[in-house]
């Protein structure tokens, strides 16, 4: 009785990312009435600037009451459900992204287009950009929702561009090449390459090298870039160095409209990890590509942003001074956080991925699998979530290579809570003492000659 | 998941090299002089064939649109590009999407065609007194007056919450759940059930909050029909269904025409017919989608015609839709019937009905967007729940609507100075339209009329119906949705819609209309 795409479980809801989910509703932590439950921190939401946000509405009654000097817009935006957006907060919007940008690029409003939420900036964009069956490329390991976003209802093909910890998970020529030859194996069009930068579950940002691979890679290959930028406001050490948008290293390599690559460039972003505002549901599409910036907007009818929403947002991001001092002190607790979690881990013996944004670590535990597999990672991550009591996401949801890596996210709980989740990991990771040392020795030495033995023709980065 | 993802490969290419031993050897055998004739006629034809069924398989499914490529071309700039073909030897960089680019193309349609023309020359009675009046948008708002006082006296403590408050401003800005807040779909439960005269009750566990209708209706199909399906609609119709169902979805609609002599009421008898037909086509009819109250004729389907619809629907196992977004804009004497108030009564078969309702008609809200599936069927619903992933309300306008739907008293006065507005208004409309001739079809509901300007068209057929929308449109200057925009199969119907108007809006509205009238006589 019911379609295909309704029975069907590309939504994914049924791995192992969102069963943890699960086990955390059943068993949530709580500092008072529930202190043994499981900890999340398998949720990418930021909480440490909410107090920011809404001392902001509560001193600016005018904006929450739809009102501009004096006068009332209620009716205006009641009425108001033209897709092509609410222009002063279009504005605002494009204003905000170069300002993350260090200013170093502009945007223009009449290319932004806005969605609930850059779930469904995604998921139009495929719509636009690919048909059922094709392709597109995306290193791993990814964000495990895009397997929803891109498979479930427009048909759209992931082929994984597989990176490895030898390098700090960095896309490489071959790794890209190597994806493109899988898919025609598949023989599957690819479309284009999807990155998220800075990434997700890395937390790194993309260097100089990797996005000049992209662009030559898709330049000869004459394919698109989708650049997920959403968490580009999170990079916390000194953004304007760290961060480089996708637009930016185009305009490096002197491509411009002339150029038949500039068409093919778009970014997606979202207030939700930035602004710590998930619950309004903004995201948009930035296109350089007409036609994709007018077919994404009449699509954009099935999730329009409340006019309402897009009225408080034109005023709060016009106030500058707000702005900036959200994102330096936003940024700031971040970075504090992070080193927190960083730190804490270390003193468990455990290493993390030097990240420099995001919410979230990538975290090493290898050293604490009982054999090299993902059977041996599942067991560790159930271990981690019913008798440590914390939910993380293992890497095998993130589609990772290799097996031992955890996302852990460290923006939406307390100090506090911090503090009880990092001493439970330290004893965890005490009681796996005599075998982690064992099998501490047997990575050494595999690594060692997997060095000897693996090739060093492209280039590589210290192992953080 | 990456393990997956390897053992699939080895399937992929297993079929194609043992496919090609099993021609080869046989093939050698032909060649070597064994075999004979049998195998020489039988082998070519089995390669054929064999190639045919390769492709079938491995080929992606048809793009909707035939002139995409052509249009694709045209739209790209060129380069001296000096990039090296990629080793399938390509014909050019890839293109955006064939459905991306059907939808990119500008509207054809007479129904967007007037909106724009109107945005670039709106109406102003001070500023722009010779634009062009708006009366293709099915948009009310003659009581926005009662919304916006509700809203300055109650939206700061909507949103920023009272002290002691559940709903307090921390938790604004937090992620949802997806569907939408327990206390809206318990507040929208409350306000359905007002809407019909507590007629009957709705339990808020079957509802899935959308933003929008728009993506309710999107969403009821992803979920009802597959790629290359079919709905049946009764027409004239919505023309936004047009995009909303058939953009995306793949779903086709399939029109079954009603006429004036029933008062574009729809007969089962019609709705078997184009069952039949859709299947000798081989087209899988997957449901049946209404509107009730009708749009854009704007009558109300009988109780028992919605009884027999559902038996017709049981006898061929379809789902029906029923789009009730105009529930709460009823200003005749009709007695409105809800498929929910039916259901309530039949114990069987509520697996396949789903409604469909939203506050931007009933509640002069489409800015904020608001749109429900209501759904008997556990599995819609949790599918449905999952696809609102992708279209969720934002939750300062969810924390506005809890406490404005609460606020029963306000809404039951809403809903009757609402109606008794709209019928007024109507009434005044369309005795204004008898003045030069024009009949309206008789209707109880709606933001709209659906007047028979058949006599002033120039030939009777679509053509001559949109020539006089033109006249009207750039002559006139005044925007009306023709028929044709609607499928409808009778030409020279026009849906004027009136609830955006003032009553002394009215006359000059049929002045206009005068004008362009008597030079068409």
């Amino acid at each position: 009785m019911l379609s295909r795409i309704a029975s069907c479980d590309s939504h994914g809801q049924d791995s192992s990312y969102f069963l943890g989910w699960e086990a955390y509703e059943n068993n949530p932590y709580d500092q008072l009435h529930n202190p043994s439950g499981i900890i999340q921190m398998g949720l990418a939401e930021n909480q440490l600037s909410f107090d920011l946000l809404e001392s902001w509405l509560a001193s600016n009654q005018e904006a929450v009451e739809l009102k501009r000097n004096g006068e009332s817009l209620f009716r205006e935006l009641a009425l108001f459900q033209d897709y092509h957006g609410f222009p002063d907060a279009k504005k605002e919007l494009v204003k905000l992204m170069a300002r993350i940008r260090g200013n170093k690029v502009k945007f223009d409003p009449n290319k932004l287009v806005l969605t609930a939420g850059s779930t469904a900036a995604n998921e139009t964009l495929m719509f636009c950009l690919a048909d059922p069956g094709d392709a597109f490329l995306l290193p791993t390991p990814y964000y495990p929702g895009f397997d929803r976003d891109l498979k479930w209802r427009p048909g759209v093909e992931i082929v994984p561009i597989h990176c490895s910890s030898s390098n700090g998970f960095r896309i490489t020529i071959s790794a890209l090449e190597n994806a493109y030859q899988q898919a025609q194996t598949l023989n599957l069009k690819v479309k284009g390459v999807l990155i998220t930068n800075p990434s997700n579950p890395l937390g790194t940002a993309m260097t100089h090298q990797e996005l000049n691979h992209l662009i030559n890679f898709s330049k000869s290959k004459r394919i698109h870039i989708v650049s997920d930028e959403i968490y580009s406001g999170t990079v916390f050490d000194s953004p304007s160095s760290s961060f480089i948008s996708i637009m930016e290293a185009v305009m490096d390599r002197n491509i411009d409209e002339s150029d038949d690559l500039w068409s093919r460039i778009h970014i997606v972003y979202s207030l939700s990890k930035d602004f710590s505002m998930p619950g309004f549901r903004v995201g948009m599409i930035y296109s350089n590509n007409e036609r994709v910036v007018s077919a994404a907007t009449k699509m954009s009818s099935f999730g329009l942003v409340s006019s309402q929403t897009q009225y408080l947002l034109s005023r709060m991001l016009s106030d500058k001074k707000f702005t900036c001092n959200y994102m330096k002190e936003n940024r700031k607790r971040l970075r504090k956080r992070k080193e927190m979690l960083v730190s804490g881990l270390k003193v468990a013996g455990i290493r993390c991925l030097k990240s420099n944004a995001g919410l979230f670590c990538w975290v090493d535990m290898r050293h604490l699998l009982v054999s090299n597999t993902f059977e041996a990672e599942k067991e560790l991550w159930k271990k981690i979530i019913f008798e440590v009591g914390l939910n993380i996401s293992p890497g095998s949801s993130c589609h990772c290579n290799e097996p031992g890596w955890f996302r852990i996210c460290f923006a939406n709980i307390t100090e506090e809570t911090l503090q009880v989740a990092l001493q439970r990991i330290k004893v965890f990771a005490q009681s796996c003492n005599p075998q982690m040392l064992l099998l501490q020795r047997r990575s050494i030495i595999g690594k060692w000659i997997s060095k000897l033995s693996s090739s060093s023709s492209y280039d590589q980065e210290p192992d953080r | 998941m990456t393990q997956s993802h390897r053992t699939t490969e080895p399937e992929h290419r297993k079929p194609t090299t043992a496919t090609a031993m099993r021609l080869i050897v046989p093939l050698q055998g032909v060649v070597q002089g064994r075999g004979g004739l049998i195998l020489g006629s039988l082998i070519p034809c089995a390669l054929f064939y064999f190639l045919q069924f390769y492709l079938k398989r491995h080929r992606s499914p048809n793009p909707p649109s035939p002139s995409a490529s052509s249009s694709n071309l045209a739209g790209l700039p060129r380069t001296s590009s000096r990039s090296t073909l990629s080793s399938r030897g390509s014909l050019g960089p890839v293109r955006i999407s064939a459905r991306g680019s059907s939808i990119a193309k500008p509207d054809d349609s007479p129904y967007y065609i007037g909106w724009n023309k109107f945005r670039d020359d709106p109406y102003d009675k001070i500023n722009n007194p010779n634009g062009i009046i708006q009366l293709g948008l099915a948009e009310n708002t003659l009581c926005l007056d009662l919304i916006e006082k509700w809203v300055s006296e109650n939206l700061s403590d909507s949103i920023m919450g009272r002290d002691g408050d559940d709903l307090s401003i921390s938790g604004i800005t937090t992620y949802q759940p997806f569907d939408g807040m327990m206390e809206l779909k318990v507040a929208m439960a409350g306000f359905m059930s007002q809407v019909l005269g507590q007629a009957v009750s709705f339990d808020p566990s079957q509802i899935v909050l959308t933003a929008g209708a728009t993506p309710a209706v999107e969403i009821l199909c992803f979920c009802l029909a597959d790629h290359g399906n079919a709905l049946l609609v009764p027409s004239p119709y919505y023309p936004g269904f047009d995009r909303d169902i058939r953009f995306r979805t793949g779903v086709e609609l399939i029109p079954v025409h009603c006429r004036s002599t029933d008062n574009f009421a729809f007969s089962i008898t019609a709705l078997d017919q184009a069952f039949n037909q859709a299947r000798k086509r081989g087209v899988k009819v997957r449901g049946i989608l209404i509107c009730n109250p009708a749009n854009p004729v704007g009558n109300i389907i009988p109780r028992e015609t919605l009884y027999e619809l559902l038996d017709f629907a049981r006898e061929k196992n379809i789902h029906v839709i029923s789009d009730e977004i105009y529930g709460g804009s009823i200003f005749g004497n009709e007695e409105f019937v809800s498929m929910a108030e039916i259901l309530e009564a039949e114990e069987v078969d509520k697996d396949r009905v789903h409604i469909i309702y939203g506050l931007s008609k009933d509640l002069s809200l489409p800015g904020f967007r608001t749109g429900v599936i209501y759904s008997y069927n556990e599995s819609v619903l949790a599918a449905a729940k999952k696809l609102t992933r992708f279209c969720s309300i934002s939750a300062p306008t969810q924390r506005l609507l809890i406490s404005m739907l609460s606020d029963t008293k306000f809404i039951q006065e809403y809903l009757e100075t609402n109606k008794r507005r709209i019928k007024k208004l109507y009434d005044s409309f369309v005795a204004g339209l008898k003045q030069l001739g024009i009949r309206c079809s008789e209707s109880s509901a709606g933001l709209y009329c659906w007047a028979d300007m058949s006599g002033l068209i120039p030939s009777y057929s679509e053509k001559g119906e949109l020539e006089l929308w033109d006249k009207l449109l750039n002559i006139a200057k005044i925007n009306v949705t023709p028929g044709s925009a609607c499928h409808c199969i009778e030409p020279g119907w026009f849906r004027c819609c009136f609830t955006s108007l003032t009553h002394e809006d009215i006359p000059l509205v049929i002045e206009r209309i005068q004008k362009v009238a008597e030079t068409c006589k």
